[in-house]
């Protein structure tokens, strides 16, 4: 039984990959999507954010569906909220820049792939003195969340398929203590299907001869140290701090929050707004699924009353969620 | 005095109203069914079966690598009876402008038109232009035109008649109108080369059309990709047939540029569900699918048709891909316009 992260899911169904594996071989999908992760509370501020006048929310495509307590922001914006869709940090500090009428509100989530991207842009919006661009600060971090996983004990995973493009930025290093303290193997794989399915080759080989190692199966852009310039970054800009992870609850030291000097930049500071509790849906099996202890068709609500259409749960939301890959691809 | 933005008045019927007709439109869209400017275009068309349709335009935004939202307008319109085996003839046009559109656009989106219409060889009967009060910052427009055309003779689409193994053609690299447009949105905005293929396809049809096969279906896949045609395909077939069909496609067949492959790729998107605005799906009988993709290669916008699947027996009303890899996976339509994913 191996765990995957979310692009692994929809790259494993896209190409069929999952049709041709052995019975023996379950692949399970992880904490990998960062839409997954986001909780109801946050999305209810950036929701609350999105109701006023002079705000423009800039955020990434999959997350304007993530349903909070009181709808959708695709919802906000029919009700006349502005919301932009961009694809990147650097486009969103472009669009405050362009409007210096608006108020604009970045909504930065993600790993440690889209993290170095708000680092940079909250640095740069400082030397420019920007005094319209905020982040809703929502950024979390891998390793705590596998850490996590781990310690609850409930999971029978026997390694673990690492996700390239956050490697390329925290290093083969930073994986280390899940093979050495928890005895998992860990391969890093693109993900491409030829990419995946060595990955999935190299992990069994690790199970099968009993070893525990990090291998490293994307070398051409993952090295052990990972990126160094995008850690200082990070650093300069975040420090790790307790975050809520949907339907999973609070995990310590596994989320980022602006330091200090940049705390201008805070849309939670700016506009003195609190962030609501994290409520899970009723009969909603994301937490379950997100940690590898139930699969979607185990959800009672799995795509009865959550379908792509709409979904309940934010594994059902994202395109790459683990729901809406089984939904999509093997329904 | 001079406009160099749409204001209200433009709109009102009054003097505005006319001038941006005498001196904007006609003089590139005239033609001697519209100068007489009365409420209706009179013509007159052979005998024979007619077919009309509708559809309005929206586009964000207006102008996109490779066309605007007026050379969509009258691209989607005369598509739509193309694909029905019509002849398109005359086309209305109404425009609704929101103030604060910059006149230079409007003008380059009616030069669009007029080039559009000259390529599909068909004219601007009849139009209205009303102008409306700006949403957001302003400065948009929408478009919507109908068409009338002449159904050609021999030809019979019929949905009912499609069986197993019969062939699915499409007449070209799929995915670059949906991609090309996104390349250029707002907050999306990447450098490419991918420039849409919207264009007029009543020429390539006739050549589908003459080559002498048994033409069972076409669609333009244009919202929700060559995907969407699919799924549609399969339920068609469901309700009008006793026994159901599934569709089996394979990938490696599918004509997409790498290009293409690699922008949906980086923006988490599916090739098979972005939208095309010059490219036919084809269902013709196998012993005819040499002759269509012959035809198809003869056209300049056909050039790169492929016979991307068939349909079978097996599992009735399922749509399969057969990748790359070797696998199995189900082609769904999106929930929407698919978003740009992160990571």
């Amino acid at each position: 039984m191996l765990e995957v992260w979310c692009t692994h899911t929809v790259s494993l169904f896209r190409s069929g990959i999952k049709s041709l594996l052995p019975g023996g071989l379950r692949l399970i999908s992880g904490p990998g999507c960062p839409v997954c992760v986001t909780s109801q509370g946050y999305i209810n501020v950036a929701c609350e954010l999105a109701g006023r006048n002079e705000v423009t929310i800039c955020t990434y495509g999959d997350m304007v569906r993530v349903p909070g307590s009181n709808g959708s922001l695709e919802q906000q914006s029919a009700e006349g909220a502005s919301v932009v869709v961009v694809y990147s940090a650097r486009d969103a500090v472009a669009y405050a820049e362009k409007n210096p009428d608006r108020q604009v509100v970045f909504l930065a989530v993600g790993f440690e792939t889209t993290t170095p991207a708000t680092a940079a842009v909250v640095i740069e919006a400082q030397q420019k003195k920007l005094d319209n661009f905020f982040i809703l600060a929502g950024h979390k971090l891998v390793i705590p969340a596998m850490q996590a996983l781990l310690s609850g004990g409930e999971v029978a995973v026997d390694g673990f398929m690492c996700p390239g493009h956050v490697s390329v930025v925290i290093g083969t290093e930073a994986y280390r203590p899940i093979a050495e303290q928890f005895g998992k193997p860990c391969v890093i794989t693109g993900f491409e299907p030829e990419k995946i399915l060595q990955g999935i080759l190299l992990l069994v080989k690790q199970v099968a001869a009993g070893r525990a190692e990090v291998e490293n199966a994307y070398d051409v852009a993952v090295s052990e140290k990972g990126n160094p310039l995008a850690g200082q970054m990070i650093e300069k800009v975040f420090y790790p701090a307790a975050a809520v992870w949907r339907a999973i609850g609070e995990i310590p030291d596994s989320g980022l929050e602006l330091r200090d000097e940049f705390k201008a930049f805070d849309a939670l500071v700016h506009f003195g707004i609190e962030p609501g509790p994290d409520e899970t849906p009723p009969g909603c099996l994301c937490g379950e699924v997100i940690q590898g202890k139930a699969s979607p068709p185990e959800c009672e609500l799995f795509g009865k009353k959550c379908t792509p259409m709409d979904p309940v749960g934010p594994c059902m939301v994202s395109s790459e969620g683990t729901c809406a890959a089984w939904f999509k691809y093997k329904k | 005095m001079k406009h160099n933005k749409i204001v209200m008045a433009h709109g009102g019927g009054g003097e505005l109203t006319r001038q941006l007709l005498a001196e904007r439109i006609i003089p590139r869209l005239g033609n001697e069914l519209l100068n007489p400017l009365m409420d209706s275009a009179v013509f007159d068309i052979e005998p024979g079966r007619l077919c009309m349709t509708t559809d309005a335009f929206v586009v964000d935004p207006l102008e996109f690598p490779g066309g605007d939202i007026g050379r969509l307008a009258v691209c989607g319109t005369v598509n739509d009876l193309a694909v029905m085996a019509a002849d398109p003839k005359v086309l209305s046009l109404a425009m609704v402008l929101e103030e604060g559109l910059e006149m230079e656009l409007l003008d380059r989106v009616i030069g669009s038109i007029a080039e559009a219409a000259r390529q599909g060889g068909v004219v601007i009967g009849t139009g209205d232009t009303k102008v409306v009060e700006g949403r957001g910052s302003g400065g948009g427009m929408t478009i919507t035109t109908a068409g009338i055309g002449r159904l050609k003779d021999g030809v019979n689409l019929d949905p009912s008649r499609i069986v197993a193994g019969d062939v699915i053609i499409v007449t070209g690299n799929i995915a670059e109108h949906g991609l090309a447009v996104m390349s250029a949105r707002d907050g999306l905005a990447f450098e490419t080369k991918l420039i849409s293929d919207v264009a007029p396809l009543n020429g390539l049809v006739n050549r589908i059309c003459q080559s002498g096969a048994d033409i069972k279906f076409m669609r333009d896949p244009t919202r929700s990709g060559v995907a969407g045609v699919m799924v549609d395909l399969v339920n068609l077939v469901d309700l009008v047939e006793d026994v159901g069909l599934s569709i089996e496609l394979e990938e490696d067949a599918v004509p997409v540029s790498a290009i293409a492959r690699h922008t949906a790729e980086l923006l988490g998107l599916d090739v098979m569900t972005v939208a095309n605005e010059g490219k036919i799906v084809v269902v013709v009988n196998q012993a005819d699918a040499d002759k269509v993709v012959a035809a198809c290669r003869a056209d300049e916008l056909g050039r790169n048709g492929a016979v991307i699947g068939r349909f079978t027996d097996a599992q009735p009303g399922l749509v399969e891909l057969i990748t790359v890899a070797g696998g199995r996976r189900l082609v769904q339509r999106p929930y929407g316009e698919d978003l740009p994913r992160i990571c």
